[in-house]
C-alpha cells in the first residue's frame, strides 16, 4: 500500500451567513497530486468552500486542514504554498500585465531577480508576452483569465485553487487552460477546481464531488459516478403515458425529465430493440451516459435562483 | 454586539509596507499629475484669500492675513490628502477594483492591507505638506527652521485623518454616501477649526466643541505655531490629543474594516 499524503482534509465544514447555511457540514479530502473537482448548481456553496480553503473566509464550525495545518491558525504558512484563481477576476487595473505579476511577487517575498525571471517565464507560459505593457482593462476576457492563472503560479504553489477557471473562454482558450492544468498536475501540483462544464470535469478530474444546497451529494471519479448512478448508456425517447406504463410493466430503470424519458441501461441495443417492438416507440436514441446525466439526475432540472 | 472587538490591537507586520509600496508605485506612475496639485492649490488660495480677501482684513492678531492662513492651507491639505485617499481611494480599491481581495489571497493578511492603506494615506499628507512648504516660503509667509517640523508632523496628523477616512469607507453603503460625512464633518472642520478666522471670535461653547471633537483645530494650532516660529509648551496638549485620538482611530478603523471584509 502506497501512502499518499492528503493536502486538504475537511470535516464537518460549515458556513453560515446569518440564518442562511451556505455550506452544511461537509467532509472532503484531497490527495497530493490529485485534480479534484467541486461541481454543483449556482449557489451550491462551491465558492464559499473554496474561500474557506483559501483561509480568507472563517468557518462557522468544523475542522479544515491544508498541508496538515489548521486554516484558522496558520493562514500565512498555508497561503505561501497556495495559488488562487478566483471566480471573479481581480487583476490590478492600476498596473500593466507585467506589473501585475511583478507586484504580486513581492507579496510572496520573492527576491527581485528571481521574480523578474519568473514573470518572464509565466508570460510565456500563458502566451501574453506581447501584452506585457498593456493595462489589464484592455485585455480580452480570455487573456485576463490567463493572466490570473499566471499570477496564481508566481509563488510556484504546491496547491492550486481554481474557481471556474474556464468561465467565458472560447474553445481554444479553454483547451489551452486544460493543457496547462494537465501540465501542472504532471509536475505534482495538487489542483482543486470548480466548474459548470461537466465535459471539462470528466476530462480533467481524478475525483470530484457534486454539491447542492450546501451539501455534498456524491463523491468519486467521473467514471465511477456515471457507472454507479446511470450505467453505461442512456436510451432517450419522447414522453408519453403509454410508454411509461409499458416501461413500468417491464420494470425498466427510467426517469422522466421534462418532455423526455431517459432509460438507463447496460445494454442499449437490446433495450432499444425491445422497446421498439414491445412498447411501440417512435423516436428512440441511444447514447453513452455522461457526467451531465449524473449531475442532472442528482440535482434535478429546476433552475436555481 | 461585542464592542470589545473594535479595540483589539492589530498586528503590524512587514506585509503592510508591501501594500504601502503598491500604492506608492501607482502614485509614482502618474507622479507628474499627482505632484502638481500641492503646488497649484496654495497659490490659488493665497491669491484669492490671502491677497484678495486680505485687502480688507489686513491683520489678524497682529499678523498679515496671508501669513495667518498659510498654516491653515497646509493643515487643510494634510487633512484632505489622507482623508480622501482612505475614504474614496480605499473604497474604490476595495469595492470596485477588488484589490484587497487579490492581496489577501497571498500571505498578506487583511490587517496588513488596511494598515498599508492607512500608512499610505499618511504619506500622501506628508507629500502634500512637503511640497507646499517651498511654495509658501516663496512668499515669505513661514519661518524656518521651525517649519521643517511640519513634515514629520504631517505624517502623524495625516494618519489621524486616514483613520477617519477608513472608518467611513468601512461603513459606507455606497460611494455616493461618502458625501454625507464630508458635508457633516470634514467641511465644518475646514471652516471652523481656526483656519480662516481665529477660533476666539466664535461663541465660547463652540470653541470648546471645536477643541473637543475637531482634529483639524489641533493640527492648525501646531502648524500655525511652527510657521510663525513660536512653538510653546502648550502645544504638547494639542500633540497629546492628536496622538491619543490617532491611536484609538487606528485600532478602531482596522477592526471596522475587518468587520466589513471578513465574511
Ligand atoms: N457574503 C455572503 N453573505 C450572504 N450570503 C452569501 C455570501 N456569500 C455567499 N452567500 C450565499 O451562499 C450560497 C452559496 O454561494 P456560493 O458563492 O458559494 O455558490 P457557488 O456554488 O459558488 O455558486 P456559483 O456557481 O453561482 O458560483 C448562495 O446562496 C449565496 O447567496
Ligand atoms: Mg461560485
Amino acid at each position: 500500500m502506497i501512502y499518499i499524503p492528503q493536502v486538504i482534509v475537511g470535516k464537518d465544514v460549515r458556513k453560515e451567513f446569518g440564518e442562511f447555511t451556505a455550506v452544511d457540514s461537509v467532509a472532503f479530502s484531497v490527495d497530493e497530486g490529485e485534480l479534484f473537482g467541486f461541481l454543483g448548481p449556482n449557489g451550491a456553496g462551491k465558492t464559499t468552500t473554496m474561500r474557506m480553503i483559501q483561509c480568507i473566509s472563517p468557518m462557522t464550525s468544523g475542522t479544515l486542514e491544508v498541508f496538515g495545518m489548521d486554516v484558522n491558525s496558520h493562514q500565512r504558512e498555508i497561503k505561501f504554498k497556495m495559488g488562487v484563481v478566483p471566480q471573479e477576476n481581480n487583476l490590478d487595473p492600476d498596473f500593466t500585465v507585467y506589473e501585475n505579476l511583478f507586484v504580486f511577487s513581492r507579496y510572496f517575498d520573492i527576491p527581485e531577480n528571481e521574480a523578474k525571471k519568473r514573470v518572464e517565464e509565466l508570460l510565456e507560459f500563458v502566451h501574453l508576452e506581447e501584452k506585457r505593457d498593456t493595462m489589464t482593462e484592455s485585455l480580452s476576457g480570455g487573456m485576463k483569465r490567463r493572466l490570473v492563472l499566471a499570477r496564481a503560479l508566481i509563488n510556484k504553489p504546491r496547491l492550486l485553487i481554481l474557481d471556474e477557471p474556464t468561465v467565458g473562454l472560447d474553445p481554444q482558450s479553454r483547451h489551452l487552460m486544460w493543457d496547462k492544468l494537465k501540465g501542472l498536475k504532471k509536475q505534482g501540483v495538487t489542483i482543486v477546481l470548480t466548474t459548470h462544464y461537466l465535459e471539462e470535469a470528466s476530462q480533467l478530474c481524478d475525483r470530484l464531488v457534486i454539491m447542492d444546497n450546501g451539501k455534498i451529494l456524491v463523491e468519486g471519479s467521473p467514471r465511477d459516478l456515471i457507472q454507479e448512478h446511470i450505467g453505461p448508456a442512456i436510451v432517450e425517447t419522447d414522453k408519453d403515458p403509454n410508454i411509461i406504463s409499458c416501461l413500468e410493466a417491464h420494470q425498466a430503470n427510467y426517469e422522466v425529465l421534462g418532455e423526455e424519458i431517459q432509460i438507463y441501461t447496460d445494454n442499449p441495443q437490446e433495450i432499444t430493440d425491445h422497446l421498439l417492438s414491445e412498447c411501440k416507440l417512435k423516436r428512440v436514441t441511444a447514447r453513452t451516459a455522461t457526467l451531465e446525466d449524473v449531475f442532472l439526475k442528482l440535482t434535478g432540472r429546476k433552475l436555481r435562483e | 454586539m461585542d464592542i470589545g472587538m473594535y479595540f483589539k490591537p492589530p498586528e503590524l507586520t512587514s506585509g503592510a509596507f508591501k501594500v504601502w509600496r503598491r500604492n506608492k508605485d501607482v502614485f509614482m506612475k502618474n507622479a507628474k499629475l499627482n505632484l502638481l496639485p500641492p503646488f497649484i492649490e496654495p497659490l490659488l488660495y493665497l491669491f484669492a484669500m490671502g491677497f484678495g480677501l486680505g485687502m480688507f482684513i489686513e491683520e489678524i492678531d497682529g499678523v498679515p492675513y496671508a501669513k495667518f492662513i498659510a498654516p491653515a492651507l497646509i493643515s487643510v491639505s494634510v487633512m484632505y490628502g489622507a482623508f480622501f485617499e482612505c475614504s474614496y481611494g480605499s473604497y474604490v480599491r476595495m469595492y470596485y477594483q477588488k484589490t484587497f481581495d487579490a492581496i489577501i489571497a497571498t500571505p498578506l493578511s487583511i490587517e496588513d492591507v488596511i494598515i498599508g492603506e492607512l500608512l499610505w494615506g499618511a504619506t500622501r499628507s506628508t507629500i502634500s505638506a512637503t511640497l507646499m512648504l517651498p511654495v509658501i516660503a516663496l512668499f515669505g509667509l513661514i519661518t524656518f527652521p521651525h517649519s521643517l517640523l511640519i513634515i514629520p508632523f504631517a505624517f502623524l496628523a495625516g494618519l489621524l485623518f486616514a483613520c477617519l477616512g477608513m472608518c467611513i469607507a468601512a461603513v459606507t453603503p455606497n460611494i455616493m454616501s461618502i458625501n454625507y460625512p464630508i458635508m457633516l464633518f470634514i467641511t465644518p472642520m475646514f471652516l471652523f477649526s481656526g483656519t480662516f478666522f481665529p477660533l476666539n471670535v466664535l461663541p465660547e461653547i463652540v470653541q470648546y466643541i471645536a477643541l473637543a471633537i475637531l482634529p483639524l483645530t489641533h493640527v492648525v494650532m501646531i502648524i500655525r505655531a511652527l510657521t510663525f516660529g513660536t512653538p510653546g509648551l502648550e502645544l504638547l496638549f494639542n500633540l497629546a490629543w492628536i496622538i491619543g485620538v490617532c491611536a484609538i482611530g487606528f485600532v478602531v478603523s482596522v477592526n471596522m474594516m475587518k468587520k466589513r471584509l471578513v465574511v
